[in-house]
């Protein structure tokens, strides 16, 4: 059968991922793609960690659920900042928008 | 069993035995005559959906004609059965134009999700207690989840076509689509509460008495937001022939825009038989115990019924207009499915072994219909009451200095 | 290699190839669309891992809702005159070797537990299904106050992110 050590290194190496695109991308939604699959990798070490070690505990589902709810709003949330800056400075740019007033 | 008790599984222990024998020759892994008969199962319920499709667009059109006082296809073979044949002959035969700039993959792979999405539905259908495609206890949010991706096509539709027009009707049915998700969300999630599972086999089973009697309005509210996430009349501003050129798949042609057309019908039939396995009690009917195979002959006439019902409407009423159809879904059926969760939710655990259960919860209906229709009275009246203010003056006479009271 | 050996390594292979291909298109629609096929993977994964409740909602969560928003909001933010055509910021290269960094401490931290290489136990009866995740969500000994915090943070964000989008132009604001 499949060991958990395969979900926890294909979990780190989705995490790896996602913080190479927040920080290497200039693109602010590219940024917040990133973070999506950081979250994404989270929830997998969750749900990998309840089902080996404690498939009786509901514990780790729930938290995975809070998860999904908190990645949701915070896209949400981002995305009307993005698209607000969008309309001021015509540029979402992460390195075009470094400075408060111009 | 004998072959008429139970088709399948006759064929499927016949199957399986031969495909043993095969496998033990060869040495194979020892699921693999489950993996063949699964896959020869997922083969069959596909190519039926697409099937099923051809008889679709026959059907939709003589029903069309006959709304409209007029014959319908007629010419090609009696009743005009090969008419759909000819249809899809001269879609196979016609010229593939792929428009310059047009992202190439996003424009090849949208039609394809489009049908996929629809077909993907049909795997949890069950056709009999036994026959289903695939028995999982969370059937419900399935069909939820597989709607959004025909979302996703429409989007994918609209970007790669190179087309502002293209884009600008794939805004709006992504409007549309994602608005009226959200009363479709709560309106199915009212069988799951009557039946306390998620499982669309034991919504069926524990429809004693057929839900559509328990529960009328949210039936009401399931069907309009099924019309409306299809795109059909009289929501069917995605492809507005008469305003905005056909929005999303402007730019397909041949069999492209064929297996656009293909999925809406197939979409449209799939809400249909929906409808009647949460609603009206899917394949129950009388002697289905002994004869499974009568299972799908009542489920199918029950989908029938309802998939005229949808024809019905759409030959009726005009097309609603995108500031309209926004206002119905998030002021009206929003809230109105909201209050009619709480309401079967609180009556349902507060009368559950009452002998008058069933009369309870229909009553609650229609006292929750009744108030509706007297608030939407009483909001319509106050609407004319400002608009009558203006005052009547007759054409080409310059108004008088002091305003009128 | 047992079949399920063989399925999970096929569904994280290409959930990872499409996770490199979300970080490094340059059109971002692409880019996007890659998101989607990373997220069905992950809730490929999900079944696999006995959790098919979570699968759906991952499917309904992350493609329905998260990559759709995500693709309207790169339409709307376009630059007319040109594509990006360079898709990193000049600390990319540091940015790799951290990446790297980590993804190998991780292995390094975690090879030195002794449960690393657990395999599954039988999954309980009940677990399977959603009524027991639904009870564990209301029951007040269990997570009912997660519960209604999370019901008020998504209502935060809602109004939050209606507010901040809404066009200041419009009379009233």
């Amino acid at each position: 059968m499949i060991p958990l050590s395969w979900y926890l290194i294909f979990a780190a190496a989705l995490f790896s991922i996602g913080l190479y695109g927040v920080f290497a991308r200039k693109n602010a939604v590219g940024i917040l793609m990133g973070i999506e699959l950081m979250l994404n990798a989270i929830n997998i070490n969750l749900v990998a960690f309840w089902r080996y070690l404690n498939p009786t505990d509901m514990a780790g589902q729930v938290f995975a659920l809070m998860v999904f709810a908190v990645s949701a709003s915070e896209v949400a949330v981002g995305l009307a900042l993005v698209i607000s800056i969008y309309r001021r400075r015509k540029t979402i740019a992460a390195d075009e928008v470094h400075e408060l007033k111009w | 069993m004998t072959i008429w008790e139970d088709p399948i599984k006759f064929l499927n222990d016949w199957l399986a035995g031969i495909l043993n024998a095969v496998v033990d020759f060869l040495n194979l892994p020892a699921g693999t005559t489950n993996f063949i008969l699964n896959l020869i199962g997922v083969i069959i319920v596909a190519t039926f959906g697409l099937l099923l499709v051809i008889f679709l667009t026959w059907l939709e059109r003589k029903v069309a004609a006959r709304f409209q006082d007029r014959f319908g296809p007629n010419r090609a073979g009696p009743y005009g059965i090969f008419q759909s044949f000819a249809d899809m002959i001269k879609l196979i035969t016609k010229e593939d134009i792929t428009p310059t700039g047009a992202d190439k993959i996003s424009y090849n792979i949208a039609p394809l999700l489009s049908v996929a999405s629809v077909i993907l539905i049909w795997a949890v259908v069950p056709f009999t207690a036994t026959w289903v495609g695939a028995d999982i206890n969370v059937g419900v949010l399935y069909i939820a989840a597989v709607g959004s991706f025909g979302i996703l096509s429409v989007l994918m539709a609209g970007w790669s076509s190179n087309n502002k027009y293209a884009l600008l009707g794939a805004f709006r049915a992504v409007a549309q689509l994602i608005s009226y998700e959200v009363p479709l969300f709560l309106a199915l999630l009212i069988p799951v509460l009557l039946a306390r599972s998620m499982g669309i086999n034991t919504i069926v089973e524990a429809q004693g008495t057929w839900f559509v009697v328990l529960a009328p309005l949210p039936f009401l509210i399931f069907l309009t937001s099924s019309i409306a996430e299809i795109g059909r009349t009289p929501f069917d501003l995605l492809e507005a022939e008469s305003e905005i050129v056909a929005g999303f798949h402007i730019e397909y042609t041949g069999m492209k825009y064929g297996m656009f057309m293909a999925g809406e019908f197939l979409h449209a039939f799939t809400i249909s038989v929906l409808t009647g396995i949460l609603f009206f009690g899917g394949w129950q009917g009388p002697m289905v115990d002994t004869y499974p195979l009568l299972g799908v002959v009542y489920l199918m006439t029950k989908a029938f019924i309802v998939y005229f019902i949808v024809m019905w409407v759409r030959s009726t009423l005009p097309r609603v207009r995108i500031d309209h159809l926004m206002a119905f879904n998030w002021k009206f059926l929003v809230p109105l499915s909201l209050v009619m969760l709480i309401v079967t939710a609180l009556l349902d655990k507060a009368f559950e072994a009452h002998s008058l259960h069933t009369w309870i919860l229909l009553g609650a209906n229609v006292v929750v219909a009744l108030i509706t229709v007297q608030i939407l009275r009483v909001t319509g009246r106050r609407k004319e009451k400002e608009l009558e203010t203006f005052p009547k003056r007759p054409v080409a006479v310059p108004p008088k200095e002091e305003a009128p009271a | 290699m047992s079949p399920i050996q063989l399925t999970f390594l096929a569904v994280a292979a290409f959930s990872l190839v499409s996770a490199l291909m979300v970080v490094t298109r340059p059109n971002m629609v692409h880019a996007a669309l890659y998101l989607v096929v990373a997220s069905f993977g992950v809730a490929a994964l999900f079944v696999l891992l006995g959790a098919p409740y979570l699968a759906v909602i991952q499917v309904v969560v992350y493609i329905g809702a998260i990559a759709i928003l995500m693709i309207i909001a790169i339409m709307l933010t376009r630059r007319i005159a040109s594509e990006d055509l360079v898709v990193v910021n000049a600390q990319a290269g540091w940015a790799a070797v951290l990446a790297a960094i980590l993804f190998f401490s991780l292995l390094i931290i975690l090879g030195g537990w002794d449960s690393f290489g657990a395999l599954a136990g039988e999954l309980p009866p009940g677990s399977v299904d959603p009524a027991a995740l639904g009870e564990a969500l209301v029951s007040p000994q269990a997570f009912v106050i997660p519960f209604e915090v999370a019901s008020v943070l998504l209502l935060a964000a809602l109004i939050g992110a209606i507010v901040i989008a809404w066009r200041s132009s419009r009379a009233g604001g």
